[in-house]
C-alpha cells in the first residue's frame, strides 16, 4: 500500500485523485502504525516549513519517518514536503528538517535577477544533471518536460543528491533523491500527464 | 525557461458551461467536466471555472462538478465567483481548486485578500479586475462590469498585492467581447506597477492577438479566454505551437 502523510498541512485531494487516475490504490493517514504499514510513504505540503515541522514533530512522526527511510522504504516528498527533506530551512528563522537529504531551503529572491517575480509560479522544464544516470522516479519522462511549480524558497547545497534542476533567471533544485528517498519541488499532482508519469515511476519502485 | 500560459475560462451556470460551446468530439458540450478534460489534454495549461450561479441548489451543484473536475483533470484549478467569506475559499479548495479568485467580495470586503492570504498563502489569491477608461484612467468595476466603483484599477492592483494576492487576472471590459485584441496600454499600466503574474483577459480574438500580447508586454504571463476556445475559432494546441514558431516558450 503507499500513502500519504496527513499532517494537517496542505490539500491531499488533487493527491489522491491521481492516484486513482493511475488505477493505483492509496491510503491518506497520520496514524503511525498505518504508516509503518505501507510500502511507501508520500509526504505532502503546502505552507510555511517552521509551522509543518512542528506539525509533523507534534504528530510524533520525525523519528517514524526517519526510521521507515532508513529502513529503505521510498518516500517521496512533494512541494514542502520535498523541502522537509532536507537539513533545515531558513524560511522565517532557522528550523530543523528530516534531514534524510544534505542541504537546506532558502528564499529563491537573491539568487534570481530583481525582474523575476516571487513565488515562481508556472510551468518550468525539466534537466537532469549530465554525467549521471537518470533518476529511477523520471525513467518514464524526458529531459525538458514542463512541471508546474508555485514556490519562493528552494533547495541548496543539496550537492550530488540533485536529480533536475530548472531555470529561473538561476538553476533552481527542482528535485532531490538518495537512495530510497526523493523529492520534487513541484507538484507532480498538477503537472499533467507527465506528473502523473513520475507519481507512477515512485510506485513502481 | 518559464513558459507563457494559456487559460480557458468556463463560466458555469446552474452546472452547465454557458457562453456556448461547439466542438467536435465531446459527447456533451455543455458539461463542464467534459469541456475541463478536453482541454486539459488539448494543451490548456490552466483552467478557470467561474461560477456565475445564483441560487443555493446552483452553487451545491458547482461544487459538485468542481470536484468531479478535480478528479479527473491534474493542471491547476482556479475558481472565481461568489466568493466573499474565508469560508468561501474552504469550500472550493476542499472540492479541489488550486487558487481561488475574487473580484467583488473583495472590493465589498478589502480585509478578504489579507485573511486568505494569511490562511491558505498569496499564491492561492488570484485578485480578479474588471477595469474600464473612466474619468481620465482605468476605473475598477463591480457587479460583472455594470458599476464603476471609482476605485483606480492601478492602485487597487497595488493594493491586492500588498494585500497578499499572487496573481492578477486584468479583464478590460473595454476590449471584451470586441475581439480585437487584448487591451496592451490596460496591461502595461497594471505590469509595470505590481511583481506577481498578471493574466491578460478581454479581447483575444485570434491567434495573432497572443503574439501581439506576449512580444509587445513580455511581463504578461498568460492569456485567458473563453468564447474563442469554446466555440473552436482557436484551437489551444495549434495556438501554442504559433506561439513556439514565433519565439514565445511554451509546454508543448
Amino acid at each position: 500500500m503507499i500513502g500519504s502523510v496527513d499532517y494537517g498541512v496542505g490539500n491531499l485531494f488533487s493527491l489522491k485523485s491521481s492516484f486513482a487516475a493511475l488505477e493505483i490504490e492509496t491510503e491518506v493517514s497520520g496514524d503511525p502504525d498505518k504508516i509503518r504499514s505501507w510500502d511507501k510513504i508520500i509526504l505532502p505540503g503546502v505552507g510555511a516549513f517552521g509551522d509543518a515541522a512542528d506539525k509533523l514533530r507534534a504528530c510524533g512522526l520525525v523519528d517514524l519517518l526517519r526510521d521507515e527511510a532508513a529502513k529503505g522504504k521510498p518516500t517521496l516528498g512533494i512541494c514542502l514536503g520535498m523541502q522537509l527533506l532536507l537539513e533545515k530551512s531558513y524560511e522565517y528563522g532557522e528550523h530543523e528538517g528530516l534531514g534524510l537529504i544534505p542541504g537546506s531551503v532558502e528564499p529563491i529572491a537573491p539568487k534570481i535577477p530583481a525582474d523575476y517575480k516571487v513565488p515562481h509560479i508556472g510551468w518550468n522544464a525539466l534537466h537532469f544533471p549530465k554525467g549521471k544516470p537518470v533518476s529511477p522516479i523520471f525513467r518514464h519522462i524526458k529531459e525538458g518536460d514542463h512541471v508546474y511549480f508555485v514556490h519562493s524558497y528552494s533547495g541548496c547545497n543539496c550537492a550530488d543528491s540533485v536529480i533536475a534542476t530548472t531555470e529561473y533567471g538561476a538553476e533552481l533544485t527542482a528535485a532531490v533523491g538518495r537512495d530510497n528517498v526523493f523529492g520534487c519541488q513541484f507538484h507532480p499532482e498538477k503537472s499533467g500527464e507527465v506528473g502523473l508519469k513520475i507519481l507512477k515511476a515512485f510506485c513502481e519502485l | 525557461m518559464i513558459t507563457k500560459r494559456i487559460i480557458p475560462c468556463l463560466d458555469v451556470r446552474d452546472g452547465r458551461v454557458v457562453k456556448g460551446v461547439q466542438f467536435e468530439g465531446i459527447r456533451d458540450v455543455s458539461s463542464p467536466v467534459e469541456l475541463a478534460k478536453y482541454y486539459s489534454s488539448h494543451g490548456a495549461d490552466e483552467l478557470v471555472f467561474y461560477d456565475i450561479t445564483a441560487s443555493f441548489e446552483g452553487r451545491k451543484l458547482f461544487t459538485e462538478i468542481l470536484t468531479e473536475t478535480a478528479r479527473s483533470v491534474f493542471i491547476p484549478l482556479t475558481v472565481g465567483g461568489g466568493i466573499n467569506t474565508v469560508d468561501d475559499f474552504d469550500r472550493v479548495l476542499k472540492c479541489g481548486a488550486d487558487k481561488v479568485s475574487v473580484n467583488s467580495g473583495a472590493i465589498r470586503n478589502p480585509k478578504l485578500i489579507h485573511e486568505a492570504a494569511q490562511k491558505y498563502g498569496d499564491q492561492c489569491v488570484v485578485l480578479s479586475i474588471d477595469a474600464k477608461r473612466a474619468d481620465g484612467h482605468f476605473c475598477v468595476y463591480a457587479k460583472g462590469g455594470r458599476e464603476n466603483t471609482g476605485i483606480d484599477a492601478v492602485e487597487w492592483a497595488k493594493a491586492g498585492v500588498a494585500n497578499g494576492a499572487g496573481e492578477i487576472v486584468l479583464n478590460s471590459i473595454d476590449t471584451d467581447g470586441v475581439k480585437n485584441g487584448f487591451d496592451l496600454e490596460m496591461l502595461e499600466a497594471i505590469c509595470d506597477a505590481v511583481n506577481v503574474p498578471v493574466i491578460a483577459s478581454g479581447g483575444a480574438g485570434k491567434a495573432e492577438d497572443f503574439i501581439t500580447l506576449f512580444k509587445t508586454l513580455p511581463k504578461v504571463d498568460a492569456g485567458l479566454a473563453a468564447s474563442i476556445f469554446h466555440f473552436g475559432e482557436v484551437d489551444i494546441l495549434n495556438l501554442k505551437r504559433t506561439l513556439a514558431d514565433e519565439g514565445i516558450i511554451m509546454r508543448l
